[in-house]
């Protein structure tokens, strides 16, 4: 479904990525790891199609399509849908009314009939209890005042409604307490199948103990420097960032990293 | 002789022609008008060298000529503007005034409340003599602004409104200004008085705009007094064509616990100065001042207001916004006095504003001068752009960049528009803001 290769970028004057290598497969859901500044969220604009981070280098292939060349809403009307660390406020613009746009430019772009105002509030509800989000936040506008929690369960919620084929979740679990990060998970877990592809970025193990990952891969200094099942997760866990980033750095080198 | 100040002898001579025209045995308003035309033909006008007109140069109003002209013919309005000048289907009083004179053909005066006068001020000045004497040009007195003066100069009509005590107007009032210039270039100097007496309420809109491409001058006043425990809503919407000069002043004289709002819209015109100016002058009176700006190509829109708190407890709340695309300027100039003895005063104000384009400027002037001292004062100003933080999210939704600037641009004045309580007037600029906002964003694509 998603091919990186060898994806370079920079954003505000710097190199952040340094050559991303990564294939992912539909149905699988692959895990993210790395310390501050690696270049995870990074990671995560770039294939969101972000304009101020700059690619400068590599290709990244979407069911077979040149990912770099489309603007960020054909990626999202493609099926790409990116759950952001800190979603942005946007007064004056309830949700419903953002939801509805998004759906039907989607669906449109599908060649599925729009949904009218019933056929979409009907189907809202219905989505409402994967992430148990209160139906008055839906009223408001686009995460202002909102909780972190909210936050971060409103993402998640307009994952479930645009049912996109790859979803990159971004450090969707920083700041949430355990009770929310279980709504968020079984959210995530709710909406795993055959069809979809998952990118969980995260800083945290603890994450991957709720959304179980096909693949765990830690990156650092712009580059994946290991890979491998749940059980690197819980080695990182216990040996921090800077053991398995000196563990692998050789391993990782004969690959032809450089 | 004193010198003749810079551009005023168009004005002087036709003066001279309307002093010629016969007074209706009003010899007050002729003598007003003289004192007035000498006041301003002392001051001149306002130059930027003065404070208030430091971000706005007049000097293309100075150069032009206009004249006193007769009223266009009616059919001038066609039948599809007026609809839409009139926001069809209102089904409320419009009094309509053509080049700044009365037009009853073209007006409609729903049944009202007993009591009630609702006139042209011509004829008021001719029936109501001695009201109109006793309250033309006192709260706008012509002290602060020379326009003023000469607003005064040349008054002959506009709107009357009289609200006797305990009399709810449930219906709003609006009064359609439509200038033209047919030959020569046209001016008109409306002149509006709206007393609400104690325990009444009104609500009136006034609306100003103009047929054809030539220029032509607009210099309106509106007085507003509202007596105790009066409730006083007025609404602005300024969509002059965009080769008119319009100057305004509305000015409201607060007695204790009145409530007036002013919700003042700015869409055409090249060349617009709107004050509002009030006067919170009996305990415990409340004012709340809106305003949005939607500009673009060469508009400049300047727009001043002062809230003087004289009397104690008295509360205002302050909220103007500006869209500025093309080439424009928005400016907003607010003042709040709080008097020694305004106790409790308590006051809000902010200016925000969005710049659509590089060329586009915004100037903001808040100024709070507080001589009391247990207040609650504020004041707040941003300028700025688009958020591409926002942008991108509303992007990565699968909404195209057009749809997402539109979204935001609207989401921007959603508060000011929210505000307008008359329907068919929000829905009318609802429309118009849509035909008018999407339209710019082709022009403005940020990078690409």
């Amino acid at each position: 479904m998603l091919e990186i290769r060898n994806l370079r970028a920079r954003a505000g004057g710097k190199e952040i990525l340094n050559g991303i290598d990564l294939t992912v497969r539909a149905g699988e859901v692959h895990a993210i790891m790395g310390p501050n500044g690696s270049g995870k969220s990074t990671l995560a604009h770039v294939l969101a199609g972000r304009e101020s981070v700059e690619v400068t280098g590599g290709e990244v292939l979407y069911e077979g399509k040149n990912l770099l060349d489309l603007g960020p809403e054909m990626r999202a009307r493609e099926g790409i849908f990116l759950a952001f660390q800190y979603p942005v406020e946007i007064p004056g613009v309830s949700n419903m009314y953002l939801l509805k746009a998004a759906l039907n430019a989607i669906r449109k772009h599908r060649g599925q009939p729009e949904l009218d105002a019933i056929e979409f509030l009907a189907m809202v509800k219905e989505r409402m209890k994967l992430v148990e989000i209160d139906q008055g936040l839906l009223n408001r506008a686009v995460n202002e005042g909102f909780s972190g929690g909210e936050k971060k369960r409103n993402e998640i919620f307009q994952m479930a409604v645009l049912d996109p084929r790859l979803a990159i979740l971004d450090e969707t679990d920083s700041g949430l307490d355990i009770d929310a990060l279980r709504v968020v998970a079984g959210g995530v877990n709710a909406l795993r199948g055959p069809g979809r592809a998952m990118i969980v970025i995260t800083h945290y193990q603890r994450l991957l103990n709720h959304i179980v990952p096909d693949r765990v891969h830690v990156l650092a200094q712009g580059r994946i420097v290991t890979t491998g099942g749940r059980e690197l997760a819980l080695r990182l866990e216990e040996k921090g960032y800077a053991g398995i980033g000196n563990d692998t750095h050789g391993a990782a080198a004969p690959a032809g990293v450089s | 002789m004193p010198e003749i100040r810079e551009g005023i002898e168009p004005y002087l001579e036709a003066f001279a022609r309307l002093r010629e025209e016969p007074s209706d045995g009003n010899g007050w308003l002729a003598r007003r008008r003289e004192e007035a035309m000498a006041r301003f033909a002392a001051r001149g006008f306002p130059t930027t060298r003065e404070e208030a007109w430091r971000y706005t140069s007049l000097q293309a109003l100075v150069r032009s000529r206009f004249e006193l002209r007769p009223a266009p013919r009616p059919e001038a309005l066609t039948p599809a503007l007026f609809e839409q000048l009139t926001f069809e289907p209102w089904d409320c009083t419009h009094l309509v005034f053509l080049n700044g004179r009365f037009a009853p053909g073209l007006s409609r005066i729903a049944k009202l409340p007993p009591g009630v006068r609702l006139t042209s001020l011509a004829r008021a000045i001719r029936d109501d003599r001695d009201f109109v004497e006793e309250h033309l040009g006192r709260a706008a007195d012509g002290s602060e602004r020379s326009l003023t003066d000469l607003n005064l100069a040349f008054t002959t009509d506009g709107m009357f409104l009289h609200v006797p005590r305990g009399t709810v107007l449930q219906d709003p009032i609006h009064a359609l200004f439509v200038s033209m210039s047919d030959g020569a270039a046209a001016m008109s100097h409306p002149h509006n008085l709206i007393v609400v007496e104690e325990g009444s309420q009104a609500t009136v809109v006034e609306s100003y705009a103009g047929i054809g491409p030539a220029a032509y001058l607009t210099n309106a006043v509106t007085e507003v007094v509202a007596h105790s425990n009066a409730v006083v809503d007025h609404y602005r919407l300024e969509r002059e064509q965009t080769s008119a000069f319009h100057l305004s002043l509305v000015e409201a004289r607060l007695d204790r616990s009145a409530v007036f709002s002013s919700q003042a819209i700015a869409l055409g015109g090249r060349l617009v100065r709107q004050d509002v100016r009030v006067v919170l002058d009996g305990e415990g009176a409340e004012c709340t001042l809106n305003g949005l700006s939607v500009l673009d190509g060469d508009q400049h829109v300047d727009n001043h207001t002062f809230i003087d708190h004289a009397r104690p407890h008295g509360t205002s709340r302050e909220l103007y916004k500006g869209v500025l695309d093309g080439r424009s300027r928005g400016v907003f100039d607010g003042t709040i006095v709080v008097r020694p003895e305004a106790q409790k005063s308590d006051a809000r104000q902010v200016n925000r504003n969005l710049l659509l384009s590089e060329e586009a400027l915004a100037d903001s002037k808040p100024t709070l001068q507080i001589e009391a001292d247990d207040v609650k004062c504020s004041h707040a100003a941003t300028i700025g752009q688009l958020e591409e933080d926002a942008l991108f999210y509303l992007q990565s939704r699968g909404l195209g960049e057009e749809t997402a600037r539109s979204l935001l641009v609207n989401a921007f004045v959603s508060d000011i528009v929210g505000r307008i309580r008359i329907e068919p007037v929000r829905a009318g600029l609802e429309c118009l803001l849509f035909t008018r906002l999407p339209r710019h964003h082709g022009a403005t694509r940020v990078g690409a």
